[in-house]
């Protein structure tokens, strides 16, 4: 196989199903059934290349690598691919969790199965192309255009309020992007070339960073999604599907993070470090408040989304520590949150598809009649709360550490997420799962069946493998992070050296201000 | 043969956890509980080759977090410190184990609950063999999550997942330090593993460092956060509403969890701990002030209690208290010492108790109950051994380690060091009293239960009483035995440097020294409880209904436990719901999607309702409002024109 072609092919092998199923002709019922298999070995076959990727990865280098470069619109603008330690990681999560999009939504989904499996596999070929993107058009136009199938796929296969949550999804998205094509545009005219590995060795101008920094900001921050810019996820959560869920928490929010460690630190490194403390702000703040918020919830889906944004608080704040811990803690948790809040999605997912409902109250007492569903629940739950030995632990913990490093404050309120985390996890287990089984819509309720079992099972593995012997993941990342952090302290150490980072952004803002 | 020990109970775990409903209930039993024994059998035999031979080990199984600098390995520990616990932990856990045989024969979910037991039992012995903070970090946390899913294991019970649940949370609020403490010593030593933080120690005992914009201490602070880590899980006062909640687990596991090991896992941390904690005095004057205010406090608490499982679980938290005392005054010894004995006679009492619970039919409320002493002799016996254990009578184990413990506050020389013994002999009296009325009000006296209840009080069987009899056999002999080596002449060739004694510390040898009063006041202190425990209870009946009644404020301030649930539902809890409500519905809802994307499409609706509005359709409205243009833009051009 030749590895210049590869990551096309997997980009674009999903996009290939997606034709074929267009292509589908019979009766409907004919349709939908090949529609669903032709879908699963898709992804399969998918994530069975990008295996095949991550076993030719060379852990040992920094450099891009299956680097494949060929002229796009112009001479400027390439079509450029490739992997680093860092996002190779983000193509393998995205290829591991599609099949079990597709397993999920094997029964739940009956209206329009074509539309369905064709929107999720182009939805998989624009989130792959995002992670291998070498260029920054590329990249935005994988990063918006993964927007579009979302929106279809919670506004059209969605709950009651669908289309709220859709045009919420959509307006927050929206208003960063803007922010960010405008960036894009400024960096092009400011270095010539819209090449992404050129464009980290460019030094921009410390003025320059600050507002290139924060455009990039308000799109990240949108979709990873920071406090306050949450409130379309827990509506969008909500209202999509239950594969829609799993792909909202399992790979687009981390795309968010995945631009900060691609974008923001080595790109903008001295506005990184000036705007580090607005960031740890946020990021506590996302913590404590939306840990409060989800110990009320009534909605299953609602909680889990809460937590989700408390969690990519702890990856924020790991991340703009610049130290070895925070980043590859926050890497990790976004992996480790990656299959852990799919996998509670899916949980969420098996018994809405029994009940149909996500209200808190109409369960309690289910691990009666569904042992297997409340072992694999507790599995998740714990990791959710970061115990160790399971997945969760790592990251946070080591988010904690590089806080620490940077200031014991954050460090002090971001661990009091692990026992807000504990309460609402704990609670929300205890009112689904445990108590006494007398609603009368439970009482025939049965335990996971095979498929659910085989979409879970993966899933359980990764969670409890990673929790013990994390050490293939740090292997892969090392490297990569040790590159990214160097380049980051020398570029500060540079501006620190050409006068104060601080007087150059206001030197900045002066300019405008007076111009 | 270390890894043995403590691997083998993860596999009856995995055996009993997965195939259990395969291998069926009988399968299960044989399979943990013969996993653990052969486990105990292999503690007992490394035992003497550690302590008294001399051999210590690290054995290295993998590696697991390795971040930048930042490195853990999964690695085993082997030294005297470990040894005792490797002992303590698998002899009673595998007691437990056969008594639960008999005691969940009736239970249906029996293959879940000895998975959970072993589960427990790995998890503990992680903990103790703990090379770095982060294993013994997992042990901790492993710990806490069996001691959830046993304490919740009759998931019915409303009371016992409320219970599961306080008693995880409660745990975390320690961890909340833990993991900062963890942080502190990464961030300033590099390291955590034991080895290399201990010997940095020595060269930061003067340093300060920025912590919440303070410049602090720096070994006080560590030694305070990993302490508060220590509370949480050890249930000393503040952190302790847990521990009484917890009894509504099933009786093995409280003798198991709540008594003999886990809750005994912050003494362990504290004594491994030693080469930090001995640099700060001032950590350990709070150790000190912590464990004898939690000794007097619970005792006070367990004398009014009418449930037997809460009196020993106080009882517990009381002997608790001893063991930090006697770390704070740095007799890490004769805490390690007390935890030792304890964990034989407290298992006795809480497994004598389960049997007291067994034969009355599930009732646990001692005020249903006496008069059974000679319905069930066995147990009796068995109870009177763990009382006489507990209340230091002479000879028996509680006398040798409670004693050290008491007389090394004496001799100790921090300032909370006389508070710290003067609150132990009373608490002695206090233990005494309320142990003597336990016995009395569960065994003597009149039957206070219905004839129904007393037809079918029976004893246990034989796979209940045998672990019980093990046990007594401790509890009689474990203090006897060996009191020279663990606080004795003999004490420095047993613990080796398992356990550092700064330059200073000559409490153990001091603890021999001390005036003849000390030595006696505790045996006083018990003689005299347990002869007014009598009259209250035996004697005169009627005297302890009297004071309840006269006394009642300070009889409720003590039924209700200092009101401690009360106020930390009043302070913590509540509002935790409370601002939980206030940041969904105002913050997110009406602020930040008000503001947000709610108010800017309604505003835009507005605009387009306007813009249609504009739009009637009557030729005058458009001449108006082409007029006001007309006015507008003429305005505009004269005032610029000024310019």
């Amino acid at each position: 196989m030749a590895d210049g072609y590869i990551l096309s092919l997997i980009t674009f092998l999903p996009a290939v199903g997606a034709a074929l199923i267009l292509i589908l002709r019979g009766d409907e019922g004919a349709v939908a059934r090949n529609a669903r298999w032709i879908a699963l070995w898709t992804t399969v076959i998918t994530f069975a290349l990008s295996l095949y990727v991550l076993f030719h990865f060379d852990p040992s280098t920094a450099n891009f690598q299956f680097v494949q470069k060929t002229d796009w619109l112009g001479g400027t603008i390439s079509y450029h691919m490739g992997v680093d330690g860092i996002s190779v990681m983000f193509v393998v999560l995205t290829t591991f969790l599609m099949p079990a999009c597709i397993l999920a939504s094997w029964e739940s989904i009956t209206t329009r199965v074509r539309e369905y499996m064709i929107a999720f596999l182009i939805l998989e070929t624009l989130m792959i192309g995002v992670f291998c993107s070498l260029d920054l058009v590329l990249f935005y136009f994988f990063f918006e255009a993964g927007l579009i199938p979302m929106f279809l796929i919670i506004g059209i296969w969605g709950g009651a309020r669908r289309i709220y949550a859709s045009f919420k999804l959509f307006l927050y998205t929206l208003l960063g992007s803007v922010l960010m094509l405008i960036a894009i545009m400024a960096m092009y005219w400011h270095a010539g070339t819209t090449d992404i590995p050129t464009l980290m060795d460019h030094p921009f101008p410390a003025g320059m960073q600050t507002w290139l920094w924060l455009a990039f900001f308000a799109s990240f921050a949108v979709k990873m999604p920071m406090w306050p810019v949450h409130t379309w996820l827990p509506d969008a959560h909500v209202e999509a599907p239950t594969a829609g869920s799993v792909i909202l928490a399992g790979i687009l929010l981390k795309m968010g993070g995945y631009g900060f460690l691609r974008f923001s630190l080595p790109m903008f490194p001295v506005a990184s470090a000036d705007f580090a403390p607005l960031v740890f702000t946020l990021s506590v703040i996302a913590i404590i408040y939306t840990s409060l918020v989800a110990l009320v919830q009534e909605d299953m889906k609602k909680l889990i989304a809460y937590s989700s944004v408390a969690h990519m608080g702890f990856v924020t704040m790991g991340i703009f520590t610049g130290t070895t811990q925070g980043i590859e803690g926050g890497i990790f948790q976004m992996l480790s949150h990656g299959w852990v809040s799919a996998a509670l999605f899916l949980c969420v997912g098996v018994i809405y598809d029994r009940i149909h409902t996500r209200e808190i109250s109409a369960y309690g007492g289910l691990v009666e009649r569904m042992p297997f569903y409340a072992v694999a629940l507790m599995i998740f739950t714990m990791a959710n709360v970061g115990l160790p030995g399971t997945s969760g632990f790592v990251g946070e913990f080591l988010t904690l550490i590089g806080a620490f490093k940077a200031n014991t404050w954050v460090a002090a309120l971001a661990a009091t997420g692990v026992i807000l985390s504990a309460a609402y996890a704990l609670f929300l287990y205890r009112r689904v799962i445990f108590g006494v089984l007398d609603k009368e819509k439970l009482k025939n309720i049965l335990d996971l069946n095979r498929r659910e079992m085989i979409t879970l099972a993966p899933l359980v593995v990764a969670t409890i493998l990673f929790g013990i012997y994390p050490a293939p993941i740090f292997n892969i990342m090392a490297v990569s992070v040790e590159h990214l952090i160097s380049n980051y302290a020398a570029a500060i150490a540079a501006s620190d050296a050409a006068g104060s980072a601080g007087n150059a952004a206001l030197e900045a803002l002066r300019q405008i201000a007076t111009r | 043969m270390y890894s043995a020990i403590v691997f083998l109970p993860l596999l009856g775990f995995l055996i009993a956890g997965i195939f259990g409903r395969v291998i069926g209930v009988r399968a299960s039993q044989i399979v943990t509980s013969g996993l653990l024994v052969v486990s105990a059998v292999l503690s007992i035999i490394a035992f003497p080759q550690v302590t008294f031979g001399g051999v210590t080990d690290q054995i290295h199984v993998m590696t697991w977090i390795d971040s930048g600098s930042f490195e853990a390995d999964w690695r085993l520990r082997i030294d005297a410190l470990t040894a005792v616990m490797l002992v303590v932990v698998t002899s009673v856990s595998a007691l437990v184990h056969i008594y639960s045989i008999g005691y969940m024969s009736h239970d249906e979910h029996q293959p879940r609950f000895f998975a959970y037991l072993s589960l427990f039992t790995f998890a503990m012995l992680m903990l103790v063999t703990a090379d770095n903070f982060i294993q013994l970090f997992f042990g901790w946390e492993g710990v806490g999550l069996a001691s959830y899913l046993l304490i919740g294991f009759w998931y019915k019970k409303p009371s016992a997942n409320a219970a599961a649940i306080k008693a995880f949370v409660v745990n975390r609020v320690g961890d909340f330090g833990l993991i900062l403490g963890i942080a502190t010593i990464f961030l300033t030593i590099g390291s955590v593993e034991f080895n290399t933080v201990f010997e940095a120690i020595p060269h930061l005992e003067t340093r300060t460092f920025l912590f919440l914009g303070y410049e602090v201490p720096l070994v006080t602070t560590i030694c305070l956060l990993l302490f508060m880590g220590a509370m949480g899980k050890s249930a000393q006062f503040m952190l302790h509403t847990w521990l009484p909640d917890a009894m509504e687990g099933p009786t093995p596991v409280s003798a198991l969890i709540h008594a003999a090991t886990m809750v005994t896992a912050g003494v362990f941390l504290v004594a491994r701990c030693s080469p930090i904690f001995e640099f700060s005095p001032t950590a350990l004057t709070v150790v000190t002030f912590i464990g004898a205010t939690t000794a007097i406090f619970a005792a006070t608490v367990g004398l009014v209690q009418n449930d037997i499982k809460r009196v020993i679980a106080y009882s517990t938290c009381s002997q608790l208290g001893y063991m930090f005392a006697a770390l704070g005054v740095g007799a890490y010894e004769a805490a390690m010492f007390h935890l030792f004995t304890h964990a034989f006679f407290k298992a006795l009492l809480f497994l004598g108790s389960g049997s007291v619970i067994h034969a009355m039919g599930g009732e646990q409320d001692m005020r249903k109950m006496g008069g059974i002493a000679k319905l069930i002799p066995a147990t009796w016996v068995m109870m009177l051994i763990g009382t006489l254990a507990l209340t230091g009578f002479p000879m028996f184990a509680g006398y040798f380690s409670k004693d050290a413990i008491i007389e090394a506050t004496f001799a100790g020389h921090n300032p909370m060091h006389m508070y710290a013994f003067t609150m132990l002999v009373i608490a002695a009296f206090l233990t005494s009293f309320y142990s003597w009325r336990l016995m009395f009000m569960t065994f003597h006296g009149a039957p206070r239960a219905d004839h129904h209840t007393m037809e079918h009080v029976h004893e246990s069987p034989l796979v209940m009483l045998i672990p019980l009899v093990i046990l007594a056999v401790g509890a009689v002999g474990a203090g006897y035995v060996f009191a020279p080596y663990f606080v004795g002449e003999m004490h420095e060739a047993f613990w080796l440097d398992a356990i550092f004694r700064g330059a200073n510390n000559h409490v153990m040898h001091d603890l021999h020294n001390v005036p003849s009063w000390v030595v006696y006041s505790p045996f006083a202190m018990m003689v005299f409880g347990a002869g007014l425990s009598w009259l209250f209870y035996i004697a005169w009946p009627h005297i302890p209904r009297e004071l309840a009644r006269t006394q009642a404020p300070l009889y409720n301030f003590l039924l209700n436990k200092w009101y401690f649930d009360e106020l930390y539902d009043f302070i913590f809890v509540r509002p935790a719901f409370w601002i939980g409500r206030i940041l969904w519905k105002q913050g997110d809802g009406r602020i930040i999607d008000g503001l947000g994307p709610d108010g800017v499409s309604a505003r835009v609706l507005d605009i387009t309702r306007g813009v249609v509005r504009l739009q009637t359709g009557y030729v005058y409205h458009y001449a108006f409002a082409m007029l006001l243009g007309v006015a507008g833009l003429a305005t505009y051009f004269m005032l610029g024109g000024v310019h």
